[in-house]
């Protein structure tokens, strides 16, 4: 509700918390792995194998969440496996979000040859089948950290371009333009003083959108063996896995999944939150 | 200045805009002529009233007297010198002199800033000393607390938001105001507060004003001089007395009959 006057809070502080909050121990168990873990996420101890988590019968102590197959502990692989999740999701997300945005900036803002240019190449990016463009893309890169998170940045930077070249061009037919030129600004100063702070909400909503799916990426990508080397511990490989002893000890398929599920819908909860907090734009 | 030179002169003003509307699918937009060559002049102090049906060319052309847009052909002489097609840098320094108030106040101010820095950084640009002094002053002058400063444009009323708007005009001292149909969104109370305002700011500063609107009744009462304007082309330039006294062309007969007058004998329903 906005009533013209004040400032008008809206309630969307529980939103913004929870998924803030879930964000925020996925992130700090991911960085203090090394001190938290509590196992070697790689030890197996076939004597140990298939424990189950700790509100089943039978379920030892020191493996709070179980282990696999090969009596690895699933808790300390959900925390290692984070560690990949997340460094792909920051990296490639804030990669992603900073080439898409300055050329949709400048497509937008500039228009002319800049755009048509940009535009033109955005277009035939987009001709191309993302999934086989990944994998085309990891085919010719190898398997590895690095080749995922490039792979997202080729995808993905089209994205933000298109958005954020639409959202600039709605922006330069502002009056609040016209009057930064009047007021004698040049170009440069428009676009980066006047048009992006009203661009950037949009920017961030999509950046936190991007990270979603970057976390997604990275699982389907191990998921089908095409991310980094096969032992080390991966949400979507740990479900891979899973996958294959459901019957016997479920929990090493549903424990990552369920991982999974909440830091993805973490991340798009944890930008429209930002969005309704932090936007003084009241529509 | 020197009397005699009229702060504008405007000589065979033409402006044509590509049409992409009906572009066709290959090749270049056709051009539309917007303004059809236009001769008149502003005397430094006067306020000219522009008027015209919706789509004549009344906001393309003030914006091209204060060089937003750039003229096609002729030639606009602001204190004798022609500044019609200089460039954005040489443009700079004029700037200062050459405002504008805009017909959406919600439009016109960034909505990611607050009162206080759009007011203040147009001074910034142009290194002028004392801003927060200026800002005060500028906010004085047009009625608004100092404590606006610190509100955003949406935490203001339509009529506050034109007079934030009015004071980042003025704020620059300039010599020329452009007033796009300023009025036109408010409700009538605050039509009338602004018009006041803008009144005495004309008297008090002793500026040059450019005034559109399509409302002949707010011309009447502000303005010295009035071009009439229609499809791109002066219908008429008269004194306000003459063209309200004495119509020469239909089409500013036209417009004076579609001015509702109070009429005594008829009761208000
Ligand atoms: N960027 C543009 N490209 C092409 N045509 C334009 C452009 N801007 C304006 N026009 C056309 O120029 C003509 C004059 O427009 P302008 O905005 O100057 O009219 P106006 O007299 O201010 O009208 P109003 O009273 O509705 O504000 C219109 O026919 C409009 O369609
Ligand atoms: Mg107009």
């Amino acid at each position: 509700m906005r009533d013209g006057r004040g400032t008008v809070k809206r309630k969307a502080g529980l939103r913004l918390w929870l998924s803030g909050g879930w964000l925020a121990i996925v992130a700090l168990l991911t960085l203090l792995a090394g001190w938290i873990s509590p196992h070697d996420p790689l030890a197996q101890d076939l004597f140990a194998a298939r424990l189950p988590p700790f509100w089943v019968d039978g379920a030892e102590p020191g493996f709070l969440l179980g282990t696999d197959s090969l009596g690895r502990d699933v808790l300390s692989r959900i925390i290692y496996g984070g560690r990949i999740a997340l460094t792909v999701a920051v990296i490639a997300g804030l990669a992603t979000a900073v080439i898409g945005s300055v050329l949709g900036l400048i497509a937008g803002y500039y228009r002319g040859w800049a755009d048509a240019v940009i535009s033109r190449l955005v277009d035939i990016w987009m001709a191309f089948p993302p999934v086989l463009f990944a994998i085309l893309l990891i085919a010719v890169l190898g398997t590895g950290l690095w080749s995922i998170v490039i792979a997202i940045i080729v995808i993905d930077w089209t994205r933000f371009c298109r958005v954020v070249r639409a959202e600039a061009m709605n922006q330069s037919q502002m009056d609040y333009v016209s009057s930064a030129v009047v007021a004698g600004h040049v170009r440069a100063a428009i676009l980066w003083r006047e048009i992006g702070p009203n661009v950037l909400p949009t920017i961030v909503a999509l950046l936190t959108l991007e990270m979603g799916i970057a976390v997604i990426v990275e699982a389907i990508l191990s998921f089908v063996n095409l991310s980094i080397s096969t032992d080390a511990p991966t949400w979507g490989g740990m479900i891979a896995e899973g996958r294959i002893s459901i019957h016997q000890a479920w929990w090493v398929l549903v424990c990552p999944l369920i991982v999974l599920f909440l830091t993805v819908l973490a991340f798009s909860q944890f930008g429209e939150g930002l969005k309704d907090r932090f936007d003084p734009v009241l529509r | 200045m020197g009397s005699g030179t009229p702060m504008f002169r405007v000589r065979g003003l033409e402006l044509s805009l590509p049409d992409f509307a009906n572009k066709p699918p290959l090749g270049r937009a056709p051009m539309v002529d917007i303004l059809k060559g236009l001769d008149f002049d502003i005397e430094a102090g006067s306020v000219l009233g522009i008027v015209g049906g919706s789509g004549s060319g009344k906001s393309t052309l003030g914006r091209t007297l204060i060089r937003l847009l750039e003229p096609t052909a002729g030639s606009i002489a602001f204190e004798g010198r022609d500044i019609g097609h200089l460039d954005e840098a040489t443009l700079r320094p004029l700037r200062r002199r050459l405002q504008m108030i805009f017909q959406d106040p919600m439009s016109s101010l960034n909505p990611r800033r607050r009162v206080g820095a759009i007011i203040a950084d147009p001074l910034r640009i142009h290194g002028l000393d004392r801003i927060n002094a200026r800002v005060d002053e500028a906010l004085d002058h047009v009625g608004l607390p100092g404590s606006f400063r610190a509100r955003y444009p949406h935490e203001l009323s339509g009529g506050q938001r034109q007079r934030v708007g009015i004071a980042r005009a003025i704020a620059m001292r300039p010599d020329f105001i452009l007033a796009d149909e300023i009025v036109s969104g408010l409700d009538v109370s605050s039509q009338a507060q602004v018009l006041n305002l803008l009144e005495n700011l004309v008297r008090e500063l002793g500026l040059t004003v450019a005034f559109i609107s399509h409302d002949l009744s707010v011309i009447r009462r502000l303005c010295s001089q009035v071009l009439v304007l229609n499809r791109g082309t002066i219908v008429e330039y008269a004194p306000v007395e003459r063209i309200f006294d004495a119509p020469e062309a239909q089409y500013t007969r036209e417009l004076l009959d579609a001015i509702p007058l109070p009429d005594p004998d008829q009761p208000g329903w």
